[in-house]
């Protein structure tokens, strides 16, 4: 029987590869001018998830919210080994601040019929908000439990966790069902395996068939439900049907998703320059340089 | 993040120009797998589209997995403590990881739960990984152990034995070596005889010490015994299979220049259980010359791998060192020397793909030969095909080996050079990558010994009509006066075969067979850069470069081979005492 393990993972620009077309004028961000790639940390949830899976049994199941493109984020994780994979899409999603965001995942969550243990990366590359773990948390009314780098047990719908605080770490028991947000120094998350990325490059969600089957959008209405009917019940056949939830689907009150769904109002964004107004010399010696780097610790440069 | 294969433009093109429509056609056998595997391909472009997925994830874990651990590997080295061998932390790490990745049955049929890729993809995997670590190579790249038990051993073995290799549960050795069989292997004395009953197809028993055994701490040992007593030349040997365990023994690991994290062990065996693995005494005859060829490439990969690590290396210090007011990269002295490591690279990858695709070629048509019957009327010219592509591999393999594992050392040398005393400090990697590089040219036949299989070749004229077409392939505009040139390598080629031949002293030929094949290897690749050059503009500066160089040295090495002087044969021990 095992465990029901839901993995929350978002698709993000890659911050980390920032050009100078990143910025728009108004300071926002060029999402188009940068890659998208699985969050980080949320890979580091998955491969807690995946190891919970191997040792002690049950099923890991990866839910994102997003365009149709988030579905890439889904096939890499089933190349990874996930079992079950779920696209949360729906035009009336966009726009979310993480109140509409863990909303309609809790939703979502429930509609999986509900887990044992949920993970989530600590935080997103794009947002760094690390709201929605315990926003879900909350959502769902269950335990969380944050900054989690190891499980060291479980039994008896007990988990015996090992948290990250500061200067040191905390041993806890939880009660599952547990939400965990998960930090990128608990593991180095797996490669994908080679037979699996053979398998499920295969993989499409509906929406991405659609703009497969008729990129123009020429085709009437009939024969393209039709084509894609006939798609979809084929890529189902073998497994390589990744389930497509729309509002509808989460019977989620569309009033609390996306932009309606969303208190926070962005007012102004005020780009930081950096410039370079003083500097300071480092003695070559031992005691310069474990000066520079605890002034970078300090300024979290460092670590 | 960094990935070995979508860095390398050179490796992409190599990867994109291969024309693998007749491999993939013969290995695929029209797509009959695929309604019984998830993974096998529908189709040409699916089956490409693997691989290069699979190499971009080779390319992914080798950057970002195992070169952070090579230099800790290096560092702490395969250790033995109390009988057992353990690698470095890191190894253990990457081979776990290269397992969990499904990376360890690279060619093996899916059956057995490999990946059925085809061999020249398999040295590019092989390729990325040694640049990553070389010595991780020794033991991810010896998956043609698994590859000789599905070539030559019964279904029972296979069936045992080859799922546990695809799924890397199991690691092999290729046990030859003895201390007094090395190069030469007719003598290997380790002994093998039948249990009591005598029955051949039972458990033989194996006495006898092997020595510089890579891996040989591994879970399944190919051993070379004589099976007939009395024998004294490979007539008389056979290849067992012998699990780790009962009667084997690691004795000792050695103390090496390089390659840290692969231990070389000392293995007694004392009555050790083993099956013997297809026929007697075919062992050293057919293979062993066919599990060493495919290692010979292997090898070959490795050398090319850590010559891309030490040229990268080289290339970006010259880049920020700055000299005389400049960064050194714009001195001639530097940037000549990065040009010639460059260019050797290119020349060898070539070399190196061209070669993968004939091997695989030439498996593909003898594993289609096999299942035909001799009465089908396509049998005869399958039959022949397979032939030529056997002959071409037969010369190929040995000059890829040849030439990569010599250009590694002058190229890891060189990246030392241009880092100058820095290189020579522990600080950089050049330093690991110049002694990892050195065993290349030694292991899996030494340099020497692949003259000989090489020189056999060409003298034969197994190779004129390969060289004739060379030679009379036409060339537009601005490559026009390479083709020339390179019809003047092969031009001096044939000058020197022919002087040798009419001179008909063995110990003439073999005093000037490495400079032979040194001209018949740089006409290969010199041809193989033109042909690359047609399709892609940079390649005509890199042609040029080689082709100029080659001609020269061809010059050369022919002028010493024509010259018939006989004072080094006749005077060498006047030579050798000094004066």
């Amino acid at each position: 029987m095992g465990y029901k393990i839901v993995v929350c993972a978002k698709q993000v620009p890659d911050t980390r590869e920032i050009s100078g077309d990143a910025m728009k004028a108004d300071g926002t961000l060029n999402r188009s001018a940068l890659p998208a790639i699985f969050n980080p940390e949320d890979k580091n949830a998955l491969e807690m998830a995946l190891e919970l899976r191997d040792r002690y049994g049950g099923k890991v199941t990866v839910i994102t919210m997003g365009p149709p493109r988030a579905a890439e984020i889904l096939r890499e994780s089933l190349e990874m080994g996930a079992d079950d994979v779920v696209l949360l899409t729906d035009r009336g999603f966009a726009v979310a601040d993480t109140l509409a965001t863990s909303y309609t995942i809790g939703r979502a969550v429930e509609r999986t019929g509900g887990a044992d243990i949920i993970l989530c990366g600590r935080q997103a590359i794009d947002g760094d908000t690390a709201q929605i773990g315990p926003q879900l948390a909350g959502r769902l009314g269950i335990g969380q439990a944050t900054y989690v780098t190891e499980v060291l047990d479980l039994a008896d719908r007990t988990a015996r966790v090992k948290r990250m605080i500061q200067g040191g770490f905390e041993v806890l028991e939880c009660r599952l069902p547990l939400l965990m947000t998960v930090p990128d120094q608990a593991n180095e998350p797996r490669p994908p395996r080679a037979k699996l990325i053979m398998k499920y490059k295969r993989a499409r969600a509906p929406w991405e068939l659609a703009s497969q089957v008729d990129p123009d959008g020429g085709l009437p209405e009939d024969d393209l439900a039709r084509k894609l009917g006939e798609i979809e019940y084929a890529l189902a056949q073998k497994d390589l049907l990744i389930h497509e939830w729309d509002g509808q689907a989460i019977a989620a009150d569309m009033e609390r998703t996306g932009y309606d769904g969303s208190p926070t109002r962005v007012m102004k964004i005020e780009p930081a320059v950096l410039k370079k107004t003083e500097h300071k010399r480092v003695e070559p010696t031992e005691q310069g340089l474990a000066e520079l780097i605890h002034e970078l610790a300090e300024d979290h440069v460092l670590g | 993040m960094p990935n070995f294969f979508e860095d390398n433009e050179d490796l992409k093109f190599n990867f994109d120009r291969l024309d693998l429509r007749k491999i993939i056609d013969l290995k695929e056998n029209e797509f009959a797998e695929a309604d019984d595997y998830d993974y096998a391909p529908h189709d040409h472009e699916d089956a490409r589209d693997n691989y290069r997925r699979v190499l971009s994830l080779v390319g992914d874990l080798s950057a970002n997995f195992i070169e952070p651990r090579a230099e800790d590997v290096d560092l702490e080295e395969a250790r033995y403590e109390n009988g057992e061998v353990h690698y470095p932390r890191g190894t253990a790490e990457a081979l776990g990881r290269l397992a969990d990745a499904d990376l360890m049955g690279f060619t093996l049929p899916r059956r057995y739960g490999g990946l059925n890729m085809p061999t020249v993809t398999y040295a590019m995997a092989i390729e990325m990984v040694s640049r990553a670590d070389a010595a991780l190579m020794t033991i991810f790249g010896l998956q043609d152990i698994a590859e000789t038990i599905h070539d030559f051993a019964d279904d029972a073995l296979k069936d045992a034995y080859l799922p546990q290799f695809a799924e890397g549960s199991v690691t092999g050795a290729m046990v030859l070596t003895e201390p007094d069989a090395g190069s030469d292997l007719q003598a290997v004395a380790t002994s093998a005889q039948p249990e009591e009953n005598g029955d051949e197809a039972g458990t033989w028993r194996i006495n006898g010490v092997k020595r510089f055994i890579t891996n040989g701490c591994g879970d399944v040992l190919l051993v070379l015994a004589r099976s007939e007593p009395g024998s004294r030349d490979g007539r008389g040997l056979s290849l067992f299979l012998v699990e780790k365990g009962e009667g084997v023994r690691v004795r000792r690991i050695e103390e090496k220049l390089g390659i840290h994290g692969s231990p070389t062990c000392e293995i007694q065996f004392t009555n050790a259980p083993a099956k013997l693995i297809g026929r007697r005494k075919r062992g050293l005859t057919t293979y062993v010359m066919a599990l060493m060829n495919g290692a010979r490439l292997a090898i070959a990969a490795q050398a090319l791998g850590i010559a891309e690590a030490a040229y990268r290396a080289a290339l970006d210090f010259a880049h920020s060192r700055e000299q005389f007011g400049r960064p050194i990269l714009r001195f001639p002295a530097v940037y000549e020397i990065l040009a010639d490591m460059q260019t050797k690279i290119e020349g060898c990858r070539a070399l190196l793909c061209e070669t993968g695709r004939v091997v695989d070629l030439e498996k593909c048509y003898g594993q289609r030969v096999e299942q035909m019957d001799r009465s089908d009327p396509e049998y005869r010219e399958a039959r022949t095909t397979q032939r030529e592509y056997a002959k071409l591999a037969k010369a190929l393999t040995p000059m890829s080996k040849f030439y990569a594992c010599e250009i590694v050392n002058e190229v890891t040398s060189d990246a030392i050079q241009v880092h100058g005393g820095s290189g020579y400090m522990r600080d950089y990697p050049v330093e690991r990558y110049f002694r990892d590089a050195r065993i290349t040219n030694i292991y899996e036949g030494t340099t020497q010994l692949q003259v000989v299989a090489a020189i056999g070749c060409i003298l034969s004229g197994d190779l004129a009509p390969y060289f004739e077409e060379m030679r009379r392939r036409e060339y537009d505009r601005p490559l026009g006066t390479l083709g020339k040139q390179l019809g003047r390598i092969l031009d001096r080629l044939d000058k020197c075969v022919a002087f040798v031949k009419k001179k008909n002293s063995r110990e003439y030929t073999d005093l000037h067979a490495r400079r032979i094949v040194e001209i018949a290897v740089d006409a290969w690749i010199g041809h193989l850069l033109l042909e690359q050059a047609v399709v892609k503009e940079k390649k005509q500066i890199t042609a040029k470069h080689f082709i100029t160089r080659a001609a020269a040295q061809a010059d050369a090495r022919a002028r010493l081979v024509t010259s018939g002087d006989q004072t080094l044969i006749r005077k060498y021990e006047t030579v050798l005492e000094g004066t």
